[in-house]
């Protein structure tokens, strides 16, 4: 028996729009996010009933990304990095979504899809291009990345 | 460093506002097979539900309202969003119901839930007139098979539109209030409501 979507929402809402965040950044996230429960919810009745959610979820929202940056260039607006409000988490989160913006694509991607979207780096390499291998490096080499430009990363350890 | 130390997470604000934007479009899409919210009344918290039909689903909190959705998702579709706003007609005149204001719902109704005789028996409840009371025996009679008593009960009990399609009205012979879905107390909450309401009209 398949749950309510709204359910599939509450659970998977935040991780999805990390993922976007990262892929997309900030100021489109919030489109992607859109179009991807918007799809899914439209696929949502013909969905395996043992279908993993999420990672269905994360290959719906690369589709969705690349269609945002497709439409973004498109337009050639120009893309301010500005929060809508003036709130200190999302300063501090700004500072981040930068220093991920500045990763080469795949870094991204792959860092995107198999840190916050959970894919493991077999699905993630069927989503991007390449191999597991090389997908498994880009995020390490992402990830190098961030620790230098980002170093608040390892202050926030738990 | 784990997964979650890499990455922030998201505020529930943003979320909450996505989730409302989601339901907007999903429902101008057509894509919203069941919109729900819940209201909260003097019989506790109410789950309303509806198709692009009409009002589907009333539940009580005591009918556990997660599993209400669950059974939404598989007899309805799983395409179930959390949607105030398609409600709106719903929750204000439960509202002026509760505040002795209303004596009738006048909302569309999809009633694909109910089936065969339970079906004529929900939809012969509005026969009883507000404040009033009919025993399940009448009710039966009022169904076109007198002899269902056991039946009537099984289906007020079973009713998918509690207080909208009053089930409360229909009483024990001996005019003591009897069992109902949403607890005894419930039932006396809206008789006593409805007998109040009546006296004073």
């Amino acid at each position: 028996m398949k749950e309510p979507f709204d359910r599939v929402v509450s659970v998977h809402g935040a991780t999805v729009l990390r993922v976007c965040r990262a892929v997309v950044g900030p100021v489109d996230a919030d489109d992607a996010w859109s179009e991807t429960f918007l799809a899914a919810l439209r696929a949502y009745p013909d969905l395996p009933a043992d279908a993993n959610v999420e990672a269905w979820l994360v290959t719906i929202a690369h589709r969705k990304a690349i269609d945002v940056v497709r439409r973004a260039s498109r337009h050639a607006l120009p893309v301010a990095e500005v929060p809508d409000r003036p709130v200190e988490v999302a300063g501090r989160d700004l500072d981040l979504w930068s220093a991920v913006a500045a990763l080469p694509t795949k870094q991204r991607t792959v860092l995107a899809y198999h840190h916050l979207g959970g894919l493991p780096y077999d699905d993630v390499a069927a989503l991007v291009g390449g191999t597991a291998a090389a997908a498994r490096r880009a995020a390490a080499d992402g990830v190098a990345t961030l620790r230098r430009t980002y170093p608040a990363i390892d202050q926030e350890e738990r | 460093m784990t997964d979650d130390d890499l990455f922030p997470s998201v505020d529930a604000d943003t979320l909450t506002r996505l989730h409302g934007e989601l339901a907007a479009r999903a429902a101008a899409d057509g894509l919203l097979d069941v919109a729900y919210r819940t209201v909260e009344t003097p019989v506790g918290r109410l789950l309303l539900a509806r198709t692009p039909a009409g009002l589907v689903r009333v539940a009580f909190a005591v009918q556990d309202h997660d599993a209400v959705l669950a059974a939404l998702a598989s007899a309805v579709s799983p395409r179930v969003l959390e949607a105030p706003r398609q409600l709106d007609d719903v929750a204000r005149q439960l509202d002026e119901y509760f505040a002795g204001r209303r004596t009738t719902f006048d909302l569309p109704l999809d009633l694909q839930l109910p089936r065969g005789f339970r079906r004529d028996v929900v939809l012969h409840l509005p026969d009883i007139a507000y404040g009033h009371t009919a025993s399940y025996a009448e009710m039966a009679g009022l169904a076109g098979s007198p002899r269902a008593v056991r039946a009537v009960g099984t289906a007020c009990a079973l009713n998918p539109l509690p207080v909208v399609l009053p089930c409360h009205r229909v009483v024990r012979s001996d005019g003591s209030p009897g069992q109902y879905a949403g607890g005894a107390a419930a039932k006396l909450t809206l008789l006593d409501l409805e007998t109040r309401v009546g006296v004073a009209a």
